[in-house]
């Protein structure tokens, strides 16, 4: 096990803290900025060598960046295969920078809010995570980072695409605003096309979130755009802030106000069935404990539960991904001694409530 | 645990339940293979870049004008080569292959073909007066789709100063 990571599954990071504007419905907002430097060609092409050069010369840059030095990097190709599934549970690499190959790294913050991958598709993607919607504070922050590394480095640029990058569909801003949504109401109530609609309209991309393999459907989406050129960054990031988040999020309070209205029965079930599940179940998948601790979540913001607290369920949430469980028992583990490790993780965090 | 109840082979892995508008509750058990053939599960896919890659490169596979033999002398990369991948070799394909490449990053990116927003060097957002008289024209064609002609008309003058300028 990596020591400089191992640390990290012992806490629950920045935008996981269930604070922030609408936190009971938006868990978190993303932007990432893809970068590449001028001079070399994109990784596509670069050998070995260059592959390399690159990682330091952003390493090199990182370093000297103003507010940027008590950074922590990691070498992503020395890890093994748990420490970069650890990281990607935390969205601290994205998977496709884990699974990728050749030398690429990461640098991140301590509180884990903003992260520097190297090599990814693109020689640089910065990223901006906050706990609820706060997309124009994630903005300023990752303008800032950009502005701190560009005094090192020279980005590649073109006076009609902009910032140029690996995949034609990601030029111009290279931005991708991504927010993550709780909607279990929307769910259980099977109005969740309604979310896909106003999306779709906006031209935005919708897709399920957490699991391992295939995955349930689950209540968490995340909402991004897919256009990044010829709208300025702020335009974009408007789009998600007073048009598309506030409207799904309407939807999700009218559906939570429906089932507290007129299915209170139903709904009272399902919640304590979910405490009751998650306290005394033997066996639990990774999938079925997103299921139960969103219900749960779900009832602590509409006030029907009372007895547990909501760090322990945001806590739960990342401790029970399979890589964050295997860290904290220090130990590989198979399919279902991780069914029992996470039963058992889960009843210990529950049992005093 | 149960089997499927739609195969009633496999074992059933996914346990859902959904609440009727008349407050019923209705509970299915369904092996992983019947849940992902009914719709009720998504096969994972590796990031959400991928999923945009894949549309990207079967738009860029179903055009097929130009001269696909091109090389950029820089990468060495083809037309071809970046047509089945959907990534290009380095940053002077976007000049070496620009005429190939307009029509397909017009599709990506909602018929756009110019940047908007930060630059190098412009620390911030600040924009050049081409920048904002294009981010104008936008707005100007957006608010006479809405038939906002008060705005529209609004819009036209701050373009034409900007023009004069």
């Amino acid at each position: 096990m990596n020591k400089s990571i191992d640390q990290l599954a012992r806490q629950a990071g920045e935008w996981l803290r269930g604070e922030g504007p609408m936190h009971e419905i938006v868990i978190s907002t993303r932007i990432r900025l893809a970068r590449n430097i001028a001079g070399f060609t994109f990784l596509t092409r670069a050998d070995a060598e260059m592959r390399a050069e690159i990682a330091d010369t952003i390493q090199a840059a990182v370093r000297k960046a103003k507010d940027l030095r008590g950074f922590t990097h990691v070498d992503v190709d020395q890890l093994d295969e748990l420490g970069r599934n650890l990281l990607v549970e935390r969205q601290l690499i994205s998977r496709q920078h884990a699974e990728g190959s050749g030398a690429r790294k990461v640098a991140f913050d301590p509180s884990e809010a903003s992260s520097l991958m190297i090599n990814e598709e693109d020689h640089l993607r910065i990223q901006v995570m906050r706990s609820g919607l706060q997309l124009e504070e994630a903005w300023k922050q990752i303008n800032s980072i950009d502005d701190a590394l560009e005094k090192h480095l020279e980005y590649a640029f073109h006076p009609q695409f902009g910032y140029l990058t690996t995949c034609p569909t990601n030029i111009g801003t290279g931005i991708r605003v991504s927010v993550m949504l709780h909607l279990p109401a929307l769910r259980l109530t099977n109005e969740f096309e309604r979310v896909g609609q106003a999306a779709k309209d906006m031209k935005l991309a919708v897709r399920g979130l957490f699991g391992e393999g295939t995955e349930a459907l689950g209540d968490f989406f995340q909402v991004s755009n897919q256009i990044t050129l010829g709208r300025e960054e702020t335009e974009i990031i408007d789009d998600f802030h007073h048009v598309v988040i506030p409207k799904i999020v309407e939807y999700e309070q009218a559906a939570r106000a429906a089932l507290l209205e007129k299915r209170l029965h139903a709904l009272d079930d399902k919640l304590f069935r979910a405490i009751g599940t998650l306290q005394s179940a033997r066996l639990m998948s990774s999938n079925e404990a997103m299921q139960y601790l969103s219900h749960v979540r779900m009832g602590l913001h509409t006030g029907r539960i009372k007895t547990i607290d909501l760090q322990t369920i945001n806590e739960l949430f990342i401790q029970t991904q399979p890589a964050h469980l295997q860290f904290l028992q220090g130990q590989r583990l198979t399919g279902e001694q991780r069914s029992i490790a996470r039963a058992s993780l889960i009843r210990a965090r529950l049992s005093h409530n | 645990m149960g089997l499927c109840e739609h195969c009633k082979k496999a074992q059933a892995t996914f346990h859902l339940t959904n609440i009727t508008r008349e407050g019923e509750k209705i509970e299915r058990h369904l092996c992983e293979r019947c849940a992902i053939e009914e719709g009720l599960v998504q096969v994972h896919k590796p990031n959400f870049n991928a999923e945009i890659l894949e549309n990207f490169i079967a738009a860029a596979k179903s055009s097929s004008s130009g001269d696909m033999d091109l090389l950029c002398d820089e990468c060495g990369i083809s037309y071809v080569e970046f047509r089945n991948q959907g990534l290009l070799g380095c940053p002077k394909d976007y000049d070496t292959f620009k005429e190939l490449l307009l029509p397909l990053i017009e599709r990506a990116h909602d018929g756009a073909t110019h940047h908007i927003g930060k630059s190098p060097g412009s620390l911030g957002t600040t924009r050049t007066t081409q920048q904002e008289i294009r981010r104008l024209k936008r707005q100007l064609d957006e608010a006479v789709a809405a038939e906002d002609y008060e705005r529209a008309a609004e819009l036209r003058d701050r373009i034409a100063d900007l023009e004069t300028a």
